[in-house]
């Protein structure tokens, strides 16, 4: 089971919304498909992404995937952890890992997201 | 071409067992293929450690044999197979009339007149088809066992520690590209001294019926060595390090092998035709028009195969293989620049998504194992 107190998207990755901020990461399955991540790309601060926009790039050992955002805003922060140590996405997707904060846009996307139950559902029907 | 989805996908003998032990398979070359059971670093990390077992399988095994084996060989590649002594390999490449690369190949000299050559998987039936076609007016056969053989490779440093208590060869006495047949844990077959990775390593052919067995026998001795199976995630990324070319990435139909640095491998001086010669000496002659180089990537990201390669508003050429280095710890690529912009520590930069990131050109491989 996928932690609950998330929101997830089909394209595998995770949304935590406290109050106006969103946190986003991607899943350990989308991790575990991978493999071992050794790159992530991330947008500065300032930069505004529209709903499942593409916010970025995670490279694994094999390929290069695009990571998409599951809720509109402007980005306040991105973790900075993930330059040196990008394995943290394999290793902690939920907490460690995580990708990008934003000043959500409209919060009732989130509304709209798959809950933890749903996605467990997707990843089981591969 | 036929479509992929005609083809149907080979199984090695070992597909059910690699994934009992987990691993995720893909199709290669016409076979499903572990591409790796855990994590491609930490078989990477293994292989240049320890010791690694891998299952090739896939690879073509073409015997040609009879009294003209050897000047029929000599014809039909751009080596000097008959040069070779009776129990030792060469590195090789069959060419087309244009000398662009038909495939690379390791040619086995198993007898005065009887040959092993080692073709790519996804290369075997072309190799095997245009080899029958040069072998025509040679008193010579070709016999392709691609689908009778199984291939097992032990590579790493304690590669000779696994091997040596299960084989009747003599480990100490086989030196680098050379085969010996004999027998691992009572399973008849070739031993050689040859490997993809960098290391020092063994590559075993046997008898298809008995690739089950031999994996068996070899995967607790890898274990007990502290090693462990191998998935061609690691098999790419050990090759890319050890500055080895992969056939579709380095070379194909359209390169010479001047221009992959591999002019070495080319005996112009070696009596007689053969097919290639007349372009490749023109290409020798006047230098190729664009060279293989190391790259290694100074800002930030991965360079990938395809990614174009700029000096200022030049484009220079295109990268071929990319990846983030186990062993190294730094992005490293191999790419076809201008001969002109081919010297190391000729700083370019690639095009990785929007951007422009600085690499410099460094002499390859780019790892050497201490011997």
């Amino acid at each position: 089971m996928v932690p609950t107190d998330l929101r997830y998207t089909k394209d595998h990755e995770w949304v935590r919304v406290d109050g106006e901020s969103a946190t986003i990461g991607i899943t350990a399955y989308a991790a575990d498909q991978l493999g071992d991540i050794v790159f992530v790309e991330l947008p500065e601060a300032g930069r505004t992404l529209e709903q499942f926009a593409t916010f970025g790039v995670v490279e694994s050992v094999k390929a290069v995937s695009d990571l998409f955002t599951p809720v509109s805003g402007e980005v306040t922060e991105a973790n900075p952890d993930l330059a040196a140590s990008p394995e943290l996405v394999n290793s902690d997707p939920y907490k460690g890992g995580w990708m990008i904060r934003v000043r959500l846009a409209d919060p009732t996307q989130v509304d709209d997201l798959l809950d933890a139950a749903a996605y467990d559902a997707l990843v089981v029907a591969g | 071409m036929t479509d992929a989805t005609d083809t149907p996908i080979h199984l090695t003998p070992l597909s059910e067992t690699h994934r009992e032990l987990g691993a995720r398979l893909i199709e290669f070359g016409g076979w499903l293929m572990p591409v790796q059971y855990g994590s491609i670093i930490e078989e990477h990390r293994t292989v240049r450690e320890r010791v690694g077992l891998f299952d090739l399988s896939h690879m073509g095994e073409l015997y040609v044999e009879g009294p003209e084996a050897g000047p029929a060989l000599a014809a039909a590649l751009v080596s000097d197979p008959p040069r070779l002594t009776v129990g030792r390999a060469g590195y090789s490449m069959i060419c087309m009339p244009s000398g662009g690369i038909i495939d690379d190949l390791i040619v086995y000299r198993l007898g005065e007149t009887s040959f092993l050559v080692v073709a790519n998987a996804g290369n075997a039936a072309i190799v095997s088809d245009a080899l029958a076609e040069r072998l025509t007016g040679f008193k010579a056969v070709l016999d392709d066992r691609s689908l009778a053989t199984g291939l097992l490779a032990v590579q790493g440093p304690l590669a000779v520690e696994v091997l040596a208590p299960l084989t009747d060869v003599d480990l100490a006495a086989l030196r680098y590209y050379a085969a010996a047949e004999g027998h691992v844990a009572g399973i008849p077959g070739l031993v050689a001294r040859t490997g993809y990775t960098g290391e020092d390593g063994f590559e075993i052919f046997v008898d298809t019926a008995q690739t089950e067995a031999l994996w068996q026998a070899l995967l607790p001795a890898v274990r007990a060595a502290g090693g462990q199976p191998i998935g061609l995630g690691a098999r790419d990324t050990l090759r890319l390090e050890a500055g080895m070319p992969l056939y579709g990435n380095e070379l194909d139909l359209d390169t010479n092998p001047f221009e992959a640095g591999l002019g070495r491998v080319v005996k112009l001086d070696k009596p007689g035709e053969f097919v290639g010669r007349a372009a490749l000496e023109k290409v020798a002659r006047d230098g190729p028009a664009r060279r293989l180089v190391g790259l290694i990537v100074e800002g930030r990201g991965i360079a990938r195969h395809g990614y174009p390669v700029w000096s200022g508003e030049r484009r220079i050429g295109v990268v071929t293989s990319g990846t983030q280095s186990p062993t190294l710890g730094v992005p490293i690529a191999m790419a076809y620049v201008a001969p002109a912009d081919a010297e190391p520590d000729t700083v370019v930069e690639i095009e990785i998504r929007e951007a422009r990131v600085p690499a410099r050109v460094v002499a390859m491989p780019f790892y050497r194992r201490e011997t």
